[in-house]
């Protein structure tokens, strides 16, 4: 039973941490991927069509960047287990 | 002046040994066989003494005990309560429904002679 | 040119090794061995790729080569999911392993108080949406098969080859199925064969893509620039995607990650370790990436290459045959096939599942009318539903694509199946995160939905006058414009697609949601949705097994802190598990502790609520472990929905009745018990009194008269006749009662008996009772002993006399024969038994009424005694009117060669 603790020890306050980008993580991802590419000039207003090639590139740097960021907290939160079957931190909220 | 008794016993035979033993002080021996009509009649008769049986047809004794306690015209009548139950219980309730004397049966006749004589000592001279 | 005997080599070869793979792996997993890869996050990763089937193969290079980068929103909206695996999947997963859960069906019904209506819903909704998808797999194998075919043979031989080709594939596919889908009797054991299998052909499918892909790069175009100049030039290049549609479709495809039967199947059922899935976090969109990589460059050299009115969709296969790689256009091949025969097995799996599950073995349970103790049979019933299933869903899947003659871009059916299975969004996400929705709530949601869904997205893309007429895609349903399927409620102008998901989610939700709030759930459905919704209270970590009587400490802490305060929670806690003896440890979930945490409860919340909330997590554990034992045993939903959860709850409520009863009587009994002496002392001292009383009157008195003594003396001596008697009546009880009496029985006729026993009860009764006899219903011979019969009867004859209140009593005997029996009934005219005392005539002492009568009230204890053991039954029969008692014997006449045994 985790109470409340008003201060952690660093460990486990780096977990914590740890957990929220990875809670975050899917919705910087949303933004990047659902409202930025809404928000391209279509053309139909005058301004230069966005080609194809720049929105490729967006698109999957982005991918990337956010394979590469859920792999890395992966890394974080299982070193951070260290081997131990207690206190994954996984079902902390 | 006859000193004057109402029983209340269902039990005819020893509604019977009561009658004798009493008529042989010179008391008079108004007997009822059930519970019934039991208060009115004392209220009515306003005798010296009553004795109550417990388990009686129509009412028990306890209920017949509080009809005349919660009377005012009768307050300090002598009450002698007879039960052939005989539990602690019934001697508890029996005092607190402020019985005068309690008496398990089979008594001695000289037990209820005398507790007859001291609850009426005060009152019948 | 690739021949097409040499690609069906090629083609059985694979299949073959696809086989040879999947045995072995089932095989090593019935011996324990291989768990490194069965069971590593690799494998689990691999296999959620069924996500990608022949119309992501094929299909998003189609797709590319009309709308532009749009394809791979397709791509996105999955990867998003996995990216936020904290969020849903990680919750999803703990439900369905703590749940033990099947399938997305099973997981909704269960949410919903195990609701079998929500589950036949789900499962319908789920083959309606999934058989043109695997009609389409297997259009995409054929399509491919022809491309090879057709320089062979001429047009209608590569038609006939075309149907012939759909069915032998389907065939394989469903003895694959069949073979390694229905060889775990448990339907929870993960299926280690299909995903070996699935995993290695995810890895054919992306390096076949990765291949092709890097030959048009590198090998055609020349490296990454010049493809990306090529790109540009194209006349694919500019964006033009709709804001509405990029986000609709990324939406789209998220809930049909979560939503699709397959894709639950892999991602939850089969899992194996929860961590696997932090793992698939990254490695799954790594591999959507992978698999979306090349797919506008080889759209764009397709384009470019092949002739006007080439199909895009096929772009993969015929880009590398026109330039002449064979090889690599028979590696292309293969990764159709993978894409298409992964998707087909696993997908006809979470839906056999399903529809075994929820719809066949329910009907064969109700038909057959059989409960469901035999576990044998259960468990071949399931199998062959299973298998009946497997087989029923690809014939589903083939006739469909049979019918539908292979019509239609590939794309378009996808994103209609994905449509349909989105419907269980709002139910699905509702119940793991909101207590509130109820079932009412998600039968209306997905009804709604599915309606909206069929209206707006199905029945259109058959086109024009095909399932709706063209009047009603301008007019609108019954000529009213705002029911135009695309155009609901006048909302113009909106893609197609967009306007359909639209609506027919955003309306779902809505009735999910306001009907949840209006609708009340059944206990079970709170349960269930308390489990469901605070999962990570309930279950323990992912490292950790769940151990039963753990658990049930656990959630019985938890509820404690929640009305005790945590510390206080925590020390009767801890002073529980000192007092059991252990330290560091939560105490068991004895009786003892039980019992006095609901005490320390009650005292904060009240005894019946404390009782309700304890029994809650106790009772719900106690189904659990059912739960657990049934699941072992394959048949847990089936068990559960028809049949065991009802009986098992009427069980209980019988038995808390008997209980009851039983209590009662028991207060009743005990109650007695302590007025048994009290009785017994009433009884012996009344008469006592009047001998002692009248023996000192005869010892003490002077002066009596003769006549005095004589009746004082005759006093003592009736008394001590009662009072014998009293004791007689006693001891007889008693023998009787220890069967320790003897018996004298013999063949005797019942008039005679009746007949003594009523001029006895007469000549001793002092009120005079009226008896009713016909004398000739009782010329019937019994044999029994005489003496004790006649007993009974005196004294039943007796307390009518006594205690019948009519004014003119009256008492009717009558005699008949029934069955083995005779039976002589007593009925008198009076009041009768109170009800309230009529199972406590037959007890001892107690007296019929409220002592205005005589007697000990042991007489009907007596008889009872005597009726038993003379091997009858005696019984008093309410029958509105007056006292009747029943007296049943052995009837010699029917069956002249019994001997009644006689206890002695």
């Amino acid at each position: 039973m985790a109470e409340a603790r008003l201060f952690l020890e660093k460990r486990s306050y780096r977990r914590r941490r740890i957990m929220d980008a990875v809670r975050m993580l899917p919705f910087l991802c949303t933004v990047l991927w659902m409202l930025v590419p809404t928000m391209w000039p279509t053309g139909t207003d005058g301004a230069a069509v966005t080609p194809l090639s720049t929105a490729l590139w967006y698109v999957f740097v982005i991918w990337a960047l956010a394979i590469t960021a859920s792999f890395a907290l992966w890394r974080r939160v299982h070193r951070k287990e260290g081997g131990t079957e207690t206190g994954t931190g996984l079902s902390d909220t | 002046m006859t000193k004057h008794v109402v029983l209340v016993e269902d039990e005819a035979n020893i509604a019977e040994a009561i009658r004798f033993l009493l008529g042989r002080e010179g008391w008079r021996v108004e007997t009822l066989a059930n519970g019934h009509n039991a208060a009115g009649v004392i209220r009515a008769a306003k005798p010296d003494l009553v004795i109550l049986d417990v388990m009686l047809p129509g009412k028990t004794g306890f209920e017949i005990l509080a009809e005349l306690r919660s009377d005012a015209s009768l307050a300090g009548m002598p009450v002698l309560m007879l039960t052939a139950r005989g539990q602690a219980r019934d001697r508890e309730m029996a005092l607190k429904a402020g019985v005068s004397r309690f008496m398990t049966k089979p008594f001695a006749n000289e037990e209820m002679m005398s507790a007859v004589r001291e609850l009426t000592a005060g009152r019948v001279s | 040119m690739v021949s097409l005997n040499h690609l069906i080599v090629v083609c059985l070869v694979y299949v073959a090794g696809l086989f040879v793979v999947a045995f072995l792996a089932e095989r090593a997993a019935l011996r324990g061995r291989g768990s490194w890869l069965l069971r590593s996050p690799l494998v689990y990763t691999l296999s959620l790729s069924i996500y990608c089937t022949a119309w992501t193969f094929y299909g998003a290079v189609g797709y590319a080569a009309r709308s532009g980068l749009e394809y791979v929103t397709i791509y996105l909206g999955p990867s998003l999911v996995m990216i936020g695996w904290w969020w849903i999947l990680r919750r999803l997963v703990r439900i369905g392993r703590a749940q033990r859960v099947t399938s997305v069906a099973d997981l909704i019904s269960s949410r919903y108080g195990k609701s079998n209506l929500l589950a036949v819903m789900v499962t319908i909704m789920a083959v309606v949406g999934v058989t043109p998808y695997i009609a389409l797999q297997l259009q995409s194998v054929t399509v491919s098969v022809s491309i090879f075919a057709t320089p062979d043979l001429g047009a209608a031989q590569g038609e006939e080859l075309n149907q012939n080709a759909a069915f032998w594939v389907a065939a394989g596919l469903a003895i694959f199925t069949l073979l390694f889908g229905t060889r775990n009797l448990n339907a929870n054991e993960r299926h280690h064969g299909v995903v070996i299998a699935v995993a290695v052909e995810a890895v054919v499918k992306l390096v076949a893509l990765l291949a092709v892909g890097a030959f048009v790069v590198w090998g055609v175009a020349g490296g990454v620039p010049q493809i990306l100049a090529r790109i540009d030039a194209s006349p694919i290049s500019d964006w033009n995607t709709g804001g509405g549609r990029w986000t609709a479709i990324t939406f789209l495809s998220a809930a049909a990650l979560l939503c699709l039967p397959r894709m639950f199947q892999v991602m939850v059922v089969e899992n194996d370790d929860e961590r696997h899935l932090q793992i698939a976090s990254w490695a799954f969109p790594l591999y959507l990436m992978a698999m979306s990589l090349f797919v506008v460059p080889i759209a764009v050299i397709g384009l470019e290459l092949m002739p006007e009115g080439a199909n895009p969709d096929l772009f993969v296969l015929t880009v590398p045959l026109s330039l002449g790689q064979n090889g690599l256009a028979m590696l292309a091949f293969l990764g159709g096939f993978s894409s298409a025969t992964s998707m087909v097995i696993v997908a006809t799996l979470a839906l056999s599942t399903m529809m075994s599950n929820h719809i066949v073995m329910p009907l064969w349970l109700k038909l057959s009318d059989v409960g469901a103790q035999q576990s044998g049979d259960v468990r071949t019933v399931v199998i062959r539903a299973r298998r009946l299933s497997i087989m029923l869903i690809i014939a589903l899947g083939y006739f469909y694509y049979r019918a539908s003659g292979g019509s239609g871009a590939l794309a378009a059916i996808g994103l209609i199946s994905f449509g349909g299975v989105a419907q269980f969004l709002p139910s699905l996400m509702g119940g793991i995160f909101w207590r509130g929705a109820t079932r009412t709530g998600a039968v209306a949601g997905l009804s709604i939905g599915f309606i909206i869904w069929m209206y707006t997205m199905l029945l259109p893309s058959f086109g024009p006058d095909a399932a709706l007429s063209a009047a009603v895609f301008d007019n609108g349903l019954f000529g009213m414009a705002w029911l135009r399927p695309q155009a609901l409620f006048g909302l113009s102008g909106l893609d197609p697609t967009v306007h359909a998901v639209w609506w027919s989610l955003s309306i779902n939700a809505l009735v999910f949601f306001v009907v949840s709030i209006f609708s009340f759930p059944t206990p079970l459905e709170r349960l269930q949705g308390a489990q469901f919704v605070n999962v990570f209270d309930h279950s323990s970590g992912p490292a950790h097994g769940w151990a039963a009587s753990q658990g049930r400490t656990e959630d019985l802490m938890i509820m404690s802190q929640r009305i005790l305060g945590a510390d206080e929670a925590q020390a009767f806690f801890a002073a529980q598990a000192l007092k059991q003896g252990l330290v560091a440890e939560p105490p068991a979930p004895t009786p003892e502790f039980v019992q006095a945490l609901e005490r320390e409860l009650a005292a904060s919340v009240g005894a019946a609520t404390a009782n309700a909330m304890i029994g809650q997590i106790i009772g719900g554990q106690v189904i659990s472990v059912q739960d657990l034992m049934a699941v072992a045993d394959e048949s847990a939903q089936i068990l559960e929905y028809s049949s065991q959860l009802e009986t098992k709850s009427r069980q209980l409520s019988e038995t808390a009745q008997e209980l009851g009863h039983a209590n009662e009587k028991l207060m009743q009994l005990s109650l007695q018990k302590d007025n048994f002496l009290s009785q017994i002392s009433h009884e012996l001292r009344t008469p006592m009194t009047s001998i002692r009383s009248f023996s000192e009157i005869l010892r003490d008195m002077e002066g009596l008269t003769p006549a005095e003594k004589t009746r004082y003396a005759s006093i003592i001596h009736s008394e001590t006749i009662r009072l014998t008697r009293l004791l007689d009546d006693l001891l007889d009880l008693s023998v009787l009662e220890n069967g320790q009496v003897s018996l004298n029985a013999q063949r005797v006729n019942l008039y005679d008996v009746i007949e003594q026993a009523v001029t006895t009860a007469q000549a001793s009764s002092a009120r005079q009772l009226e008896i009713r006899r016909k004398a000739s219903a009782e010329e019937v011979m019994v044999y029994t002993d005489s003496d004790r019969l006649a007993q009974v009867f005196i004294n039943i004859v007796s307390n009518a006399a006594k205690y019948c209140d009519a004014l003119v009593p009256v008492l009717d005997i009558t005699v008949w024969r029934e069955e083995a029996n005779v039976v002589i009934a007593f009925r008198d005219n009076g009041s009768g038994v109170p009800v309230e005392g009529q199972n406590l005539v037959f007890e001892k002492f107690a007296r019929l009424g409220n002592g205005d009568a005589d007697g000990a009230g042991l007489g009907l204890a007596i008889c009872r005694e005597i009726i038993t053991r003379l091997g009858g039954q005696i019984s008093y029969v309410p029958d509105g009117g007056g006292a009747r008692f029943e007296v049943r014997l052995k009837d010699l006449q029917f069956d002249d060669e019994t001997k009644l045994n006689f206890a002695v």
